[in-house]
Formats: C-alpha cells, sequence, structure tokens
C-alpha cells in the first residue's frame, strides 16, 4: 500500500493537497512531495522491500503514486558493480558505479522519474503529456506516454544529438524543435504549460517526477546490503538528483532500513556549463546562469533549477563539485568503457573524469565506500567519438592474411597476442 | 515607451486574473515598482520579510534571461516584451542559508516539514 502524501512549500511551507502544481500561490516557491513515512513505517521493512518487484517500484509505497496504481513500466533496479580497474587507474581501492546506462525502458535514469511522473499524469487525467528535453528525458516520456497511450509534445534544443531526436520520435511523439538552448526550452514550456490543460512532466508534474530520483539512492542503499556509502559523486543538470538521492538516504535514515552515518556528496560538471560547481567553489549562495558550451547536452542547463539546493547539499554534506573539459569527458568516456565494459554517454564521461579528479586532488580518501552515479548510456552520444578511432582496412578471409594483420598491429601498437586470448 | 508584461498563472489569483499588462517602465526596478502598483495584493507575495524580490522570479526580455542583459541596469526599449517566469523547481531560499527550509518554517508556525526528509523533527541541517 502506498503512503499517504501531498505537496509542501519549500519556502513557506504551505501545504496542498496532490494536484498538478509546481509552485506555491502564495510565495511562488517550488512545490515539494512529502511522503508520510509514520504511515509507510507500518508496513515497511527490508524483507517487505525485498519480496517486491526487480524494479524501482520495490518501493512505491515511499513514492507519490496512489495506493492502487499499478505500475506498467519496470524501471530501475539497475546493476550496483565494483569497478576495480577504474579504480585501480584513478587510485581508488573501493569505487563502485551505480549504472543507469542500462536503466530500462530508455537507458537513462530518467525512465525513473518519468515512471512517477506520468503515473501522476493518468491520476489527474491528462491525456497529453510532455516536457523540456536536453534528450534523455525526452526519450523516457516518449516511451513510456507510448505504453500508456497518452499523446506526447516534447520539445529540446534544435542542437540535440541525432540518437536522441530519432529516439524520441520512434515511440511516435511530437518532437518539437526549438532555435535555442535548453534554457530557452524550458522557459516556452513553463508558457505552454500555463496555456495548456497539459501535463508537463518538468514543470506542472515537477515535484513527483522528482520523486523518482529517490530510487537511485534507495536502490544504493539496498545494493550495498542495506548501508550507505561514504561518498557519491553525481553529474548535475538541473541539480535535482543529487538532492533527491540525500532526500532518499535520509528517509531510509529515518525509517530504520539504514544506520544513520555521514554521506558526503560530490557534484559534476561540464567547465562549459557549470553554474552550480562554480557556486560550490567560489562559496556563493546564488547561481550565476550561464550560456551552455559543452559536448556534455544533456547537463546543458545554464539556469538549474534545482542549483541552490544542491550547492547546499554539497556543502552541508562535507562534499565538493568539480568541472571538466570536453576532451576530458571523452577520455573518460573511453577509459570507462576500456575498463570496467560500461559505455556511458558524455555526462557519463563527466562524473567519471570529476571521480578521477577528486581521487587525484585528495578530497576522496581511496579507502572510502565511494559510489560512482552514471546515468545515461553511450549509445545515445556516439557522435562525440567520431574519428576517435582508426578503422584498418578490410582483409581477405584467410588465416595467412590475418596472422599478417596481427604482426603489423603488434608491430604498430605492441598488441600481443597470447594464445586464443588477446589481451 | 511601452512595453508588454506576460505575468505567470501563479500571479493570476493576487491580480484579480489579470495575465498581461502594458508598461511605460523604464527599467526592471520600475517595472516592479509599476506592477505592485497596479496589483497592491500581489506585492506581499512578490517580496520576501526583507522586502527583496524573490530570487526565484525569472524575468525574461524577448526570449533571453535579464541578468545577461544587466539585469537592473538594461533599458527596457520600446515594444519589448517581458517575461515574468517563476524557477520551476528551485530557486534561492528567501531567508538565506537554512539548511532545508526547516527551522524557518517552524519559526513562522507554518509547517515544520523537512523539505528533505520530509519528517517534522527531522535533524538533517545538524
Amino acid at each position: 500500500m502506498a503512503a499517504a502524501y501531498e505537496l509542501c512549500c519549500r519556502e513557506c511551507g504551505k501545504r496542498y493537497e496532490s494536484a498538478p502544481l509546481s509552485i506555491c500561490d502564495e510565495c511562488f516557491s517550488p512545490l515539494e512531495v512529502v511522503v508520510d513515512l509514520d504511515q509507510a513505517r507500518r508496513t515497511l521493512t527490508r524483507a517487505s522491500i525485498a519480496a517486491g518487484p526487480s524494479s524501482m517500484w520495490r518501493y512505491q509505497a515511499l513514492l507519490p503514486v496512489p495506493d492502487d496504481y499499478v505500475p506498467t513500466t519496470p524501471a530501475g533496479w539497475t546493476p550496483l558493480v565494483r569497478a576495480p580497474r577504474l579504480a585501480e587507474r584513478i587510485g581508488a581501492t573501493n569505487l563502485w558505479i551505480k549504472n543507469d546506462a542500462v536503466c530500462m525502458p530508455t537507458l537513462s535514469f530518467k525512465d525513473r522519474v518519468v515512471a512517477v511522473a506520468l503515473a501522476n499524469a493518468k491520476t489527474f487525467g491528462f491525456d497529453t503529456v510532455g516536457c523540456s528535453s536536453t534528450g534523455n528525458l525526452a526519450n523516457a516520456v516518449a516511451a513510456q506516454a507510448a505504453r500508456l497511450g497518452l499523446k506526447t509534445y516534447i520539445l529540446v534544443p534544435s542542437d540535440l544529438e541525432a540518437a536522441k531526436i530519432l529516439n524520441t520520435q520512434v515511440y511516435g511523439a511530437t518532437l518539437v524543435r526549438i532555435d535555442g538552448n535548453y534554457d530557452h526550452v524550458n522557459r516556452l514550456c513553463s508558457q505552454i504549460a500555463d496555456r495548456y490543460n497539459w501535463g508537463f512532466v518538468n514543470v506542472n508534474l515537477r515535484p513527483y517526477y522528482a520523486e523518482g530520483s529517490k530510487t537511485v539512492g534507495f536502490e544504493i542503499a539496498e545494493q550495498l546490503g542495506w548501508r550507505l556509502p561514504d561518498n557519491v559523486v553525481v553529474p548535475m543538470a538541473g541539480g535535482s538528483l543529487i538532492t533527491k538521492i540525500r532526500k532518499a538516504f535520509k528517509e531510509l535514515v529515518a525509517l530504520g532500513l539504514v544506520e544513520d552515518k555521514p554521506v558526503r556528496f560530490f557534484g559534476a560538471q561540464a567547465t562549459g556549463c557549470s553554474p552550480i560547481s562554480t557556486a560550490v567553489k567560489t562559496g556563493a549562495d546564488h547561481i550565476e546562469p550561464q550560456k551552455p558550451a559543452t559536448i556534455a547536452r544533456s547537463l546543458a542547463i545554464g539556469n538549474p533549477a534545482d542549483g541552490v539546493y544542491a550547492a547546499r547539499a554539497i556543502r552541508d554534506s562535507g562534499g565538493w563539485a568539480e568541472d571538466v573539459s570536453d576532451v576530458e569527458i571523452v577520455s573518460a568516456i573511453q577509459e570507462l568503457a576500456e575498463t570496467e565494459g560500461i559505455f556511458t554517454e558524455t555526462a557519463g564521461g563527466v562524473t567519471t573524469a570529476v571521480t578521477a579528479r577528486l581521487y587525484a586532488h585528495g578530497r576522496i580518501h581511496p579507502d572510502e565506500l565511494t559510489v560512482t552515479c552514471i546515468t545515461g548510456n553511450g549509445l545515445k552520444t556516439t557522435d562525440v567519438l567520431d574519428g576517435a578511432y582508426e578503422q584498418h582496412a578490410a582483409i581477405r578471409a584467410r588465416l595467412g592474411d590475418f596472422e599478417n594483420y596481427v604482426a603489423e598491429r603488434k608491430e604498430e601498437n605492441e598488441l600481443e597476442l597470447g594464445g586464443a586470448y588477446v589481451g | 515607451m511601452s512595453v508588454r508584461v506576460l505575468l505567470p498563472g501563479a500571479f493570476q489569483k493576487h491580480t484579480n486574473g489579470a495575465r498581461e499588462i502594458q508598461s511605460s517602465a523604464g527599467n526592471l526596478p520600475a517595472l516592479i515598482t509599476e506592477i505592485e502598483t497596479t496589483f497592491p495584493a500581489l506585492k506581499t507575495h512578490l517580496r520576501d520579510e526583507s522586502g527583496q524580490v524573490r530570487k526565484f522570479i525569472n524575468f525574461y526580455v524577448n526570449e533571453e534571461d535579464i541578468r545577461f542583459l544587466g539585469n537592473e541596469k538594461y533599458a527596457f526599449q520600446d515594444g519589448d516584451e517581458v517575461l515574468v517566469i517563476p524557477s520551476i523547481a528551485g530557486g534561492s531560499s528567501a531567508d538565506g542559508d537554512t539548511a532545508f527550509g526547516q527551522r524557518q518554517q517552524q519559526d513562522r508556525g507554518v509547517c515544520c516539514c523537512c523539505s528533505y526528509c520530509g519528517r517534522e523533527e527531522c535533524c538533517c541541517g545538524d
């Protein structure tokens, strides 16, 4: 059974019954879902969660959906894997990866937030849903709306990666390309949501949408054997995810499902769009908007809505934020793939490169249990690897040709042939 | 000199449903004053306890964030279209750095739920 929930203004505290609202009508501040943990505590145990589905819906009691909601999309419950080879490369000894590059159904963590948002879209009776997106959200909304039979309007910056556009249109979504960056798109969506009676997942459904991110934190704790890590490294676009992972840990502590302990939160951005990491580094209590200029388009939000909250969560936890160049992002994509067999998109390159830097600068101790959050799949941003790998001429299907090929490669690249295994 | 000002739906409760005004204000501070004069009921909601315009209310001029145009120094041009849009998900706390917004809520006697853990009496900020 789902717990009771309602909306609460993050600033003035005014409460609202569950409704498609994201802004307080008294102080124009953002609204947030508050789940009744006392009610959840009565039924929720480690065992009851473990007996639930192998998806994010095992935590349904902690998500804002109606009691009788029957999930249609098994998003989440992605692997948490040790990363010993990457760890060795960057000077760590206890590094883990939360791999949402394989989150279903559209290969990014956005599947989690959309699952919760669209559950509420159905509850509120919307027949049309939409979003502003840097790509991954567009994919997730398009796929899950198709499954629920909802019409979709999805607005994206016009320079979005081709794969992310295709992976939206294939589901039959109406994709509107906007001549501008994400911040322009987002502003337009705010106006549209004011005008049309549609469910915009990251506008009027945003409080519900954002709660879906908590499941990343729930899963990390459960997969670590119901304990919290020492550090979490999280990519930041709008800044919501890092605050929601923290909220998830706090809820688990409040419910007695994990022991309380200090967890430090580290934020990762691309230097070409780093308003939150800049605020953390300078100690600013506000976010200076930036004009994004980075290949990490899924993180290219120059005016992050949750930026202040993210910066505050990082500072309060004793963590830090870093940003890395586009060159470092591409190198990190390759490094993660080569060491751990995980192919991530540019945002994951940002997170991996920042993780390496945090160890290099001594901000994370090698022995501390550290989880790096990989949030999207590399197949969506293959354009950044164009030209990265030399394509040799094809050889004839003859063993002699192959042996010549290997000898040439060995000479050129010090490639070693050992029995049947090429290592 | 006249600029068209589009107000967000969230303001309507305090503007008798008005969504748009024409203004002759020369810059942002003058425009805000004019909005408050036109809609007195809006004034106490538009500003925080210290009298500052709430930081999570954004102003755009012809699709551009006014902060990229010089903010308060920007001189409106005849025919400018000004959009007023609250941040959808966040923004600065009106009262500065209260770790989770909880204590200020308790002080005001409105709501004491923690905006992060949702508990009534949490210690997230400690």
